[in-house]
């Protein structure tokens, strides 16, 4: 018994380190600007700019098409950042999907290694560069969260999952919202960061964007009346607790009454 | 009191092992029941677990009583699972400690009882002997019992089209009809942008198979259309049965790349089984289990800019059967 | 007061020697054959949770507006069943208790039926005489299987709707009669007759709880009448004599206790562990879905067998023979269910052995039997973990098509090894018994030797 029990908890603790090992890897590779926090806020994203992410996305934000070896061994090719203003900036540096390690990558959240400074220096540059939307202002207090559930429902669920727990893309992983804030979610939908289509405001109106954010933010907390979460996925968890909680314990009460005749 | 005591406790026999004890009137001679030392300890303890288990119980009854409680299931559910709990304690100590544990010995049953078995063939054969055209009467016995077991069966074919799968290629769709959205409001090709559409028949019901699609914009010069398909496509917005043809889910994501050289193409992908279909190339299925592409829509962009369809799908919504490839969607 | 009680009884039904008998009874004294009674005790908290529901339930898909507590759904349209099972959960007091307590009892239900399953297997209790009893256990589980999966979708939310449409592309991709049989049963093509509701709650409301009952007192009453078997652990059990507690007093505290335990948890999961909260996946429509989405765990291999199939679908002209999910959802469970039924007269075959067995075998002690179950239940397995890898995709970023294909290859894999690696174990343990048998005999011959020229010598 006790090395059965030794085996289970390496078999599940062994997994668990190794994966938060993997998703807790800090980006190297960040480069600061000496005396930086000094000069004007564009000169300094200019710099910033031109030190972490020319190599992929070109001199002056115009793009690399083709795959072009840059220095060390990164290989760069990216898309252009004139016109997608502040608002893809703000995006996709304060989640940290930016920098991207390989251009192929899927971007994920990370932890920003850029101070506050540095990401209002460098949204500052790609607002330069050319005519772009501003950040956007959402009022989820505004939406309604009915209307909120539907839309969500409708365009969203499938890929993020109805409670917004994320889910599966063939090629892509769907991140789950627990951790987007109402602007960057107002962001991702009129983006459409990598493979999420972007929604206009003919799609989804701003009005509309306010309720789908309110019901996001719901999600982020559930209303969970009927006890443990477990993750508000459904079955999957629901499975699990069946044998590893119920069936356990009820086979533990098994081995108690059920009593061995003398040898 | 006591009788009262006694009535609950003749009911609940099994419960209170110190009934057992009190035995009287006893006309055998020799134990039934093996003697056991009980143990006052346990007494106590099963005492202690019962009340505590009524005092849970009671503790339900309180706890409903409230009109807004916060946590009420689970405080519920508490209640109720202790008192279960404290009661399975209980007697799990009254059966461990205040009952005889015997070990008893008892035979196996008769493995099989020969002369029952003789007889009752004999029984058979004797009450059958006096039939002389046995053949003859099991015959007609059996077109008896089987027809009757036929006419039987027979209502349960009221209960849907058994024998008439027609049903199964028809959609709502035919030339002229309007695309709407889920509100009714008709579709623009305008309307149209950068991310995905669900479209349903205008004047129609929005609640069979062949009702939803999907709609999405693409680049024309990256169409790969089959030949009779081309003009099915007007500046690229392709329409497409939004019921995957592997288990009928609604293919609800769209995978669509930012930066192309980089990212994999656009795709309609369904979230069951992860059936990924090519909407560039009348989505041709590139990934996962399903054995059809979905069935594609002509898309006619009318006077007014508004979206219609060209005709039918092209073939049969939904999930497969034997018969989805060898007719045409009809109307 | 007892023996008043008897009296009145024994008189207007003459049932005092059964039930002497019945309390004198002797049951095997281990702790794998309780899995059975929490089975048995599981089902009858789900006919009285079950019982309840029924009173607020509204089997019907007539359209409504929600107006009541829970405000994302306020205004919504949906059918009257979706809200009936809101307002369990949000307006009666104790609903949900009632239903959640009802949800995890089915959960644990099957999870009990699988765990008895195993032990009945694993030890060779099916055999003659009591081939009938594990045939009627079988169906009972294959009931089990649509009691549930109805039970959960009668409510007519996001995820089970989703659900019950793959469950419609089953049964179109039976052979021949698919479509015919489709039809049939939901009465038009999907979402079917709106009595299609009707027809799924009184299937899980009266014909299966009816049968799986009716099966379960056939299968107590074979036990009971070929008597349980049992471990063979000392001199005076053999074939013919069995040891055990009887009934009264031993064994009935024993069963009650565990039936209260059995209630116990069921009742704590159902108050403190949330189950299917289909407020938050909103009510079905065939148009929307959702990701993520997973039938209850004991259809898990399904899902995973109807994911792993590759996506091919082979034709005749224009005759589509077996359409692509009736490879995972219909033949995989037809394969497993079918090798379950003929084991009793497989292993028969196999062993030539046709005689009664009343004494279990250790698994050790039947190698054979324990590698093929150990191969089945690992091939089985490997298939409903594959239904996972979406999850696994998300939490640990492994390549969700690398997955697919790792377990395409492990299924066909692993269980062969399985099957000779457990083989071989049962084998080895057998062998390392038998050599410390003889190492016990050889020192008991040694010792009397000593001993007896001890004595001899005079000491």
């Amino acid at each position: 018994m006790r090395f059965l029990t030794r085996i289970t908890l390496i078999a599940l603790v062994l997994p668990a380190a190794a994966a938060a090992a993997v998703l807790a890897q800090p980006r190297t590779g960040i480069v600061h600007i000496d005396g930086g926090d000094s000069l004007p806020l564009t000169e300094h994203g200019s710099q910033l700019y031109a030190a972490n992410c020319a190599s992929c996305h070109g001199i002056d934000g115009r793009g690399v098409a083709q795959p072009r070896s840059g220095a060390g061994d990164v290989t760069g090719q990216g898309p252009s950042l004139r016109g997608v203003g502040a608002r893809a900036a703000d995006f996709y540096l304060r989640t940290g999907y930016m920098p991207l390690e390989t251009p192929g990558a899927q971007p994920h959240r990370q932890r920003v290694l850029f101070s506050q400074r540095e990401l209002s220096a460098l949204i500052a540059y790609v607002a330069s560069l050319e005519d772009g939307p501003p950040v956007p202002q959402p009022r989820p207090d505004r939406g309604n969260l009915a209307d909120g559930f539907e839309l969500f429902t409708e365009r969203c669920a499938g890929c993020h999952q109805v409670v917004a727990q994320g889910g599966v893309a063939t090629g892509a992983r769907v991140p789950p919202l627990e951790n987007a804030t109402a602007t960057q979610i107002a962001e991702a939908v009129r983006i459409g960061p990598y493979l999420m289509p972007s929604f206009s405001e003919r799609d989804i109106s701003d009005r509309e964007l306010d309720s789908i954010i309110a019901y996001v933010q719901l999600a982020q907390h559930p209303v969970d009346r009927g006890g443990w979460g477990i993750g508000n996925l459904g079955p999957f968890p629901e499975g699990m607790v069946t044998w590893l909680l119920a069936a356990l314990a009820l086979v533990a009460v098994c081995m108690v009454i059920g009593r061995r005749l003398r040898e | 009191m006591r009788r009262l005591r006694d009535l609950l406790v003749a009911v609940l026999a099994l419960l209170l092992a110190r009934l057992a004890r009190r035995r009287g009137r006893r006309t055998r001679s020799e134990r039934i029941v093996a003697p056991a030392n009980g143990s006052t300890r346990g007494e106590t303890a099963a005492a202690a677990l019962l009340f505590a288990a009524a005092l849970c119980a009671a503790a339900f009854v309180v706890v409903y009583g409230f009109d807004r409680l916060g946590d009420q299931t689970q405080l519920l559910g508490l209640a109720l699972g202790l008192a279960f709990a404290f009661l399975a304690a209980a007697l799990i100590t009254i059966g461990k400690l205040l009952v005889a544990v015997e070990e008893q010995e008892d035979e196996y049953p008769e493995p099989a009882h020969p002369d029952d078995q003789e007889a009752i063939d004999q029984i058979a054969r004797e009450s059958a002997a006096p039939i002389t055209r046995k053949k003859l009467l099991t015959t007609a016995g059996a077109a008896a019992g089987g027809a009757l077991v036929a006419a039987a069966i027979t209502p349960a074919l009221s209960l849907g089209p058994w024998t008439d799968t027609s049903s199964l290629y028809r959609t709502p769709w035919r030339r002229g009809r309007g695309l709407v959205d889920g509100d009714g409001r008709p579709l623009a090709a305008d309307d149209i942008g950068e991310s995905f559409y669900t479209a349903y028949p205008e004047g129609a019901s929005h609640d069979e198979l062949g009702a939803p699609l999907v709609v999405v914009r693409l680049d024309p010069a990256a169409l790969e259309l089959p030949a009779e398909r081309v003009d099915w496509a007007p500046e690229g917005i392709v329409a497409y049965s939004k019921i995957c043809t592997h288990a009928a889910c609604a293919v609800s994501l769209y995978r669509k790349p930012k930066f192309r050289p980089t990212q994999p193409r656009p795709a309609l992908v369904c979230p069951c089984h992860y059936s990924t279909f090519d909407p560039a190339r009348a989505a041709a299925v590139i990934f996962g289990p399903a054995g059809r592409p979905l069935p594609q829509l002509p898309v006619v962009i009318g006077p007014a800019r508004e979206l219609q369809a060209g005709g039918n799908l092209s073939g049969p919504v939904g999930p497969s059967f034997s018969g989805v490839r060898d007719r045409p969607a009809n109307s | 007061m007892i023996r008043r009680a008897v009296q009145f009884i024994d008189e207007r039904s003459g049932a005092a020697p059964f039930l002497r008998k019945a309390l004198r009874y002797v049951f095997p004294d281990h702790w794998s054959f309780l899995l059975g009674e929490v089975a048995l005790y599981a089902f009858v908290v789900l006919v009285a949770t079950g019982v309840y529901l029924t009173l607020f339930f509204e089997p019907s898909l007539a359209d409504t507006t929600y107006n009541g507590v829970y405000e994302p759904l306020r205004g919504t349209t949906m059918s009257e069943a979706y809200k009936s099972v809101i307002d369990i959960s949000f307006e009666v007091k104790a609903g949900l208790l009632i239903r959640q307590t009802h949800h995890w009892a089915a959960n644990v239900f099957v999870a009990a039926i699988v765990l008895h399953l195993l032990r009945v297997f694993f030890t060779g209790a099916f055999r003659k005489p009591r081939e009938l009893t594990w045939l009627v256990g079988l169906a009972m589980l294959m009931l089990t299987l649509p009691e549930g999966y109805l039970g959960y979708s009668m409510v007519d939310d996001l995820l089970s709707g989703m659900g019950l449409a793959i469950g419609y592309a089953v049964a179109l991709s039976l052979p021949v009669i698919g479509d015919n049989f489709a039809l049939g049963i939901w009465g038009a093509p999907y979402p079917g007759d709106p009595a299609f509701e009707s027809r799924m709650y009184i299937t899980h409301v009266l014909i299966l709880p009816v049968a799986i009952g009716t099966l379960l007192a056939l299968h107590l009453t074979l036990i009971a009448s070929r008597h349980h078997t049992q471990f063979r652990r000392r001199p005076p059990q053999n074939e013919r004599k069995i040891l055990g507690l009887p009934t009264f007093p031993a064994q009935a505290p024993r069963s009650l206790g565990l039936f209260c335990a059995v209630a116990a948890v069921l009742f704590l999961l159902g108050g403190l562990v949330q189950i299917n909260p289909v407020w938050q996946w909103g009510p079905y429509d065939l148009a929307q879905s959702t990701n993520g989405a997973q039938p209850d765990w004991y259809l898990g291999w399904l899902i995973g067998a109807l994911r792993l199939v590759p996506g091919f679908e082979p034709v005749i002209g224009d005759y589509t023979p077996v359409p692509n999910p009736f490879w995972g959802g219909a033949l995989f469970p037809l394969v497993v269910f079918a090798v379950l039924a003929l084991f009793p007269w497989l292993e028969r075959r196999m062993t030539g052995e046709h005689g009664f067995h009343n004494l279990l075998d250790r698994p050790r002690d039947a190698p054979g039997r324990t590698a093929v179950g150990a191969a089945l239940f690992a091939w089985v397995f490997l298939v409903f973990f594959a239904g996972s890898a979406d999850r696994a995709y998300v939490f640990l970023g492994l390549s969700y098509e690398a997955q697919l294909w790792v377990y395409r290859g492990l299924i066909w894999v692993v269980p062969p090894i399985v099957f000779f690696v457990t083989r071989r174990v049962c084998r080895e343990l057998q062998r390392s018994e038998a050599i410390e048998r003889e190492r016990i005999r050889a020192e008991g011959e040694a010792t009397q030797v000593w001993t007896e020229s001890a004595i001899r010598s005079g000491r």
